[in-house]
């Protein structure tokens, strides 16, 4: 028999539920996986072996190990966005998807490392250091989600809930090979989820295949009564979309995200994956979303604007970290967030703080907020007769070193290119193993959809997994 | 040069909701510190502001109530700003779409005979901050949240306030309506109802405003007036002196009674506002508007012109008894015991409201029943106490909480009205003081009061004096 | 857009409350300068008459809450991940009154 730690979600709830596997036999494993791997992948920030247990012993997750990113709120766990400045901080509360995946028996293994307050496409701004890549332990696995992502590809979890901004979910996922969603905007309550930017952020599962992404999916989508933004739609059973079947699909494909900059390995694994949809009956439509160019600006201007103020309330009053030996208030104030944030929280901290400020907001923030009504449309309209789902690259290279890009926080920007625009438009996307580049480094592909239609990604991926291997690859670790 | 004051308030009302505006913590006062809090309003990460329904139709009520109009799309905004009474270190308030706009309160300037408009710029939503406490003494402060998050409407006038009196009066006014409309106990004790003033002045007849200064800390309505005084003849000096006038936030000190320059700030403020993304925006359709404003009660100034018309009272009583809901309620259950409206509003306006400015209470706290003053307006007519019996008789009732009716009972206070019994009193009395007879016969009518006097005493003032008098009158002629 | 320079960079980091040493002003200030240079590209549409986007899903409106009481805290959850704390009362340097 296969170890157990590289079965999935669902082939283990079979064992399960066949009485053929004993539920505490997996969490031996993976907690000897993650004692055996994670000195060399260091995905983890808090390891739960001492507490980690299913709180009930029904539920659609219950045996299953679940990593939790740790800008989540786990009721008396470190909670610490991977800051300084959150130190020791223990919630009282926990997360709305939390007190899901507890009803529904999954046990929370511990906290996924991750970029500081999810500031990053590389998990190297992490205070506690970075994370690396399973497939190539020199190269980022990608952020902010970087430790849950890692976590699943290197099978020291089985799933895992990371969070997505900017593409902090699909990016990680892809550059570790393994299957990342973000759902639509306001599908997955984000009471409990330490914002970034609220406009923009969704909690979403990173999984070993698509299948386990529904199941995820299915326990923490859902109208939140704490949230006024999560919407009250009644959530589907997103396994009755696991359906191989893409006859008619139309499939649109942006020339926008096929220019300069983008990897050649990439763009043939991507070509590739397009016309084996194609072949099982899909058809391709060539759309433009001609306001592209503009989502990245658009966007480091309203996620670190938001993010300026969801961070203020780190002052040392409270929670968290405090600066010894202030003198006066301000200056605890002063002391405590320099020495309590990174560099890159303070960049975007001092960018927002600049976007919003007076003088600034008309040119910056308000200016970014119309841009941002632009990039809908294009979405609006392209959804709106054109096509059913939209494909694009995950992200424009596979994994880079650690180290590359960290010194040009452009470039690092630049990796979420592909992200960004449907996080600005609250739009599901996800992004699933598509193939691997010449030296072997995982790629992924993205698949789009208009607001709340899950299901037409899912029947997509699950299609394409059908009839590839992709994901069933394993790193050498 | 003659000068004017020209004012403009900003009033602070905490709404009685039972939870706060974004959570469901209780929104009681005077508990122990930090126990009606929750990780939304302690703004810890990863909580989320949901809006409290009865704090935003409060809101629109009372947007309603001071003739604002309802704005076609509302949303709320972050006033970002650092401050440790403030958990989130912004303040989620409402900036450029904001409840209402355009308002109105008449107030009616004493001795002018007519009313006077202040317009309201604008009425809107937002959270009170917590509560910082500075132990005497030491280099520290210490945090209360309890009070973080209480709904918090703030009403902002144009500067239309010309002076001391009319600032008075406008908050006067505007507290009757708030009362009226149930929505907060505006005690400004409890910090409920709080109160800022910008003020200038300017020479008479200037149109362009003078420099503003912002003053806060008036914590009474008397402050609001002692501060403003102070404040006017401050400026006034200044600007006769040729000097300039600050612009700067000035508090007033309730024991030293002036006002003192805050500490200038270390840098000027930039509150940074942007729409609060994890609020969506709110739309009031025109017919639930319509609807809320049928709801309206009756507001003091209708009110007191439906005194007017319906009881024939005069301006002045119909205002002052229509000040206060509690009054207006309290004077028009009387009429409906005892239907003689203007002797209620005598009795109402007179006796009851002296004992409440006497004790400081409210109409409530007096705890005295309608039926029980009518009863003894009723006592009056049949002639079974006379009307200084009454007023003792009320004092009474009020201290004993008891029954006039029980105390004339147990104290048989009934007045003497038998004839017969008078006209015996009556003929001792005339046999006895013949000097005073005597008196009368040869026209000094005055002997008739001494005469009466004297059965008065007799009876201990229970006699009812208008029959003895008549009874006196006809034995003397007769 | 005007770009950057070291004074706006200082007022916005007080504005912040961070402070920045000499090499980090000059860092970030450079780095943000190059950031914001690139973002110039939006002045490149045209967005007169556009509204602004706040919210990705523009159909959601009117969310509440009913006025209902909900437990709060126990204060020692309250108080248990204070940096300082005096009987039930978060603690923290002196407040100067007047905001």
């Amino acid at each position: 028999m296969e170890n157990l730690y590289s079965l999935t979600a669902h082939e283990l709830r079979e064992l399960i539920d066949k009485k053929s596997l004993e539920p505490s036999r997996i969490l031996d494993e993976i907690f000897k996986r993650i004692e055996l791997l994670d000195d060399k992948i260091k995905a983890f920030v808090l390891v739960n072996k001492l507490n980690a247990k299913a709180e009930t012993k029904i539920g659609k997750l219950f045996g299953i190990p679940v990593l939790i990113k740790d800008n989540i709120c786990v009721k008396d766990e470190n909670t610490t966005c991977a800051s300084k400045i959150l130190e020791g901080f223990k919630p009282p509360y926990d997360a709305t998807v939390i007190k899901k995946l507890k009803l529904e028996g999954a046990v929370l293994i511990g906290k996924a490392n991750m970029d500081e307050f999810a500031f990053g496409s590389s998990c190297e701004t992490s205070f506690y250091g970075p994370t690396k890549n399973p497939w190539d332990l020199e190269r980022i696995p990608g952020g902010s989600s970087g430790g849950s992502a890692a976590a699943v590809a290197a099978d020291e979890t089985i799933l895992a809930l990371g969070s997505d901004t900017g593409g902090s979910i699909r990016q990680p996922a892809s550059l570790c090979g393994v299957v990342g969603l973000k759902p639509t905007y306001g599908r997955v309550s984000r009471y409990g989820l330490i914002a970034f930017a609220s406009s923009l952020d969704q909690i979403g599962p990173i999984a070993k295949d698509v299948k386990d992404a529904a199941l995820l999916l299915n326990v923490i989508a859902g109208h939140d009564e704490m949230d006024s933004t999560s919407v009250d739609l009644p959530v589907p059973d997103y396994r009755k979309s696991l359906v191989k079947d893409v006859k008619g699909l139309r499939i649109g494909v942006p020339k926008e995200y096929f220019v300069k900059g983008i990897d050649k390995d990439v763009e043939e694994a991507i070509k590739k994956a397009i016309n084996i949809l194609k072949d099982l009956g899909a058809k391709t439509i060539d759309i433009s979303l001609p306001h592209t160019e503009y989502a990245l600006s658009t966007y480091y201007i309203v996620a670190p604007a938001e993010a300026s103020s969801n961070l203020a309330r780190f002052d040392g009053v409270q929670y968290g970290f405090r600066a010894k030996d202030a003198k006066d208030l301000i200056d605890m104030y002063v002391q405590t967030r320099s020495q309590g944030f990174g560099n890159e929280a303070k960049r975007r901290i001092l960018l927002g703080t600049y976007c919003l400020s007076s003088g600034y907001y008309d040119a910056y923030y308000l200016k970014a907020q119309k841009v941002r009504t632009k990039i809908k449309e294009d979405f609006d309209n392209a959804f709106g007769s054109l096509c059913d789902c939209i494909i694009t690259p995950t992200s424009p290279t596979p994994a880079f070193k650690i180290g590359e890009r960290i010194e040009e926080p452009l470039s690092m920007y630049l990796s979420d290119i592909y992200t960004i625009p449907a996080n600005l438009a609250g739009l599901p996307a996800m992004s699933v193993p598509c193939g691997f580049s010449k030296n072997n480094l995982p790629i992924g592909m993205q698949i789009l959809a208009k607001p709340f239609a899950e299901e037409t990604i899912f029947r997509t991926a699950y299609t394409f997994e059908q009839v590839t291997d992709f994901h069933k690859k394993k790193p050498k670790l | 040069m003659k000068y004017e004051t020209v004012i403009g308030l900003e009033v602070h009302l905490q709404l009685a909701t039972q939870t706060k505006v974004f959570c469901g913590c209780s929104t009681k006062f005077g508990q122990r510190p930090n126990s009606q809090t929750c990780p939304v309003c302690l703004g810890f990460p990863g909580s989320l502001p949901v809006l409290n329904e009865e704090a935003f139709y409060f809101s629109i009520k009372v947007a309603l109530a001071l003739n604002c109009q309802i704005q076609n799309l509302i949303k709320f905004d972050r006033k970002n700003y650092y401050y440790p009474d403030l958990p989130k270190n912004f303040q989620i308030s409402q900036y450029d779409m904001p409840l209402s706009y355009n308002g109105v309160v008449y107030i009616a300037p004493q001795g002018s005979g007519e009313r006077k408009r202040v317009r309201v710029k604008r009425v809107h939503l937002e959270e009170d901050a917590g509560k910082l406490v500075h132990p005497e003494r030491e280099n520290y402060s210490l945090v209360d949240f309890n009070r973080s998050g209480v709904p918090l409407l703030e009403i902002v006038t144009e500067p239309d306030i010309a002076s001391t009196e009319e600032a008075y009066d406008y908050l006067v006014r505007l507290k009757s309506i708030l009362k009226y409309l149930k929505v907060s106990d505006c005690d400004m004790e409890k910090g409920s109802l709080r109160c800022d003033a910008n003020i200038s002045v300017r020479p008479i007849g200037e149109e362009a405003l003078g420099t503003k200064v912002e003053l806060k800390n008036m914590n009474t309505f008397k402050g609001v007036r002692l501060a403003l005084e102070y404040e006017t003849k401050r400026q006034i000096g200044l600007a006769q002196e040729g000097e300039k006038i600050i612009q700067e936030t000035r508090l007033w000190d309730s024991e030293k009674q002036i006002t003192t320059s805050m500490r200038s700030k270390e840098e000027a403020q930039d509150y940074r506002y942007f729409p609060e993304p994890d609020l969506v925006p709110f739309v009031v359709d025109n017919a639930v508007i319509e609807k809320i404003k049928n709801s309206l009660p009756e507001l003091p100034e209708a009110k007191a012109n439906r005194f007017i018309s319906e009881f024939g009272l005069s301006e002045y009583d119909a205002g002052v008894l229509t000040s206060q809901i509690d009054i207006a309620d309290y004077f028009e259950e009387c009429v409906k015991l005892y239907p003689n409206p203007k002797t209620v509003a005598n009795w109402v306006t007179g006796d009851i409201m002296a004992q409440l400015n006497a004790r400081n209470i409210t109409m409530d706290e007096l705890d005295v029943l309608p039926s029980s003053l009518t009863e003894i307006l009723k006592m009056i007519e049949s002639g079974v106490i006379s009307g200084k019996m009454a007023k003792e008789l009320l004092l009474e009732s009020i201290e004993t909480k008891s029954r006039p009716e029980d105390i004339v009972k147990k104290k048989d206070l009934f007045q003497i009205s038998d004839t017969a019994k008078l006209e015996k009193m009556a003929k001792a009395v005339l046999k006895r003081e013949k000097k005073s007879v005597r008196d009368y016969k040869s026209g000094k009518t005055n002997a008739l009061a001494f005469l009466v006097g004297q059965i008065m005493r007799q009876t201990k003032g229970k006699a009812n004096p208008a029959i003895v008098n008549e009874i006196l009158k006809k034995e003397l002629e007769g | 857009m005007k770009i950057i320079d070291k004074a706006t960079v200082k007022h916005v980091a007080l504005l912040s409350r961070l402070i920045l040493n000499k090499d980090e002003l000059e860092l970030y200030s450079k780095q943000l300068a190059s950031i914001l240079s690139y973002i110039s590209k939006l002045n490149e549409i045209n967005t007169k008459d556009v509204p602004p986007t706040s919210h990705a899903l523009a159909t959601l409106k009117n969310v509440f809450r009913k006025d209902l009481l909900k437990p709060s805290l126990n204060t020692d959850d309250v108080l248990k991940n204070a940096p300082s704390k005096e009987g039930a009362f978060f603690k923290c340097p002196q407040v100067i009154e007047g905001k």
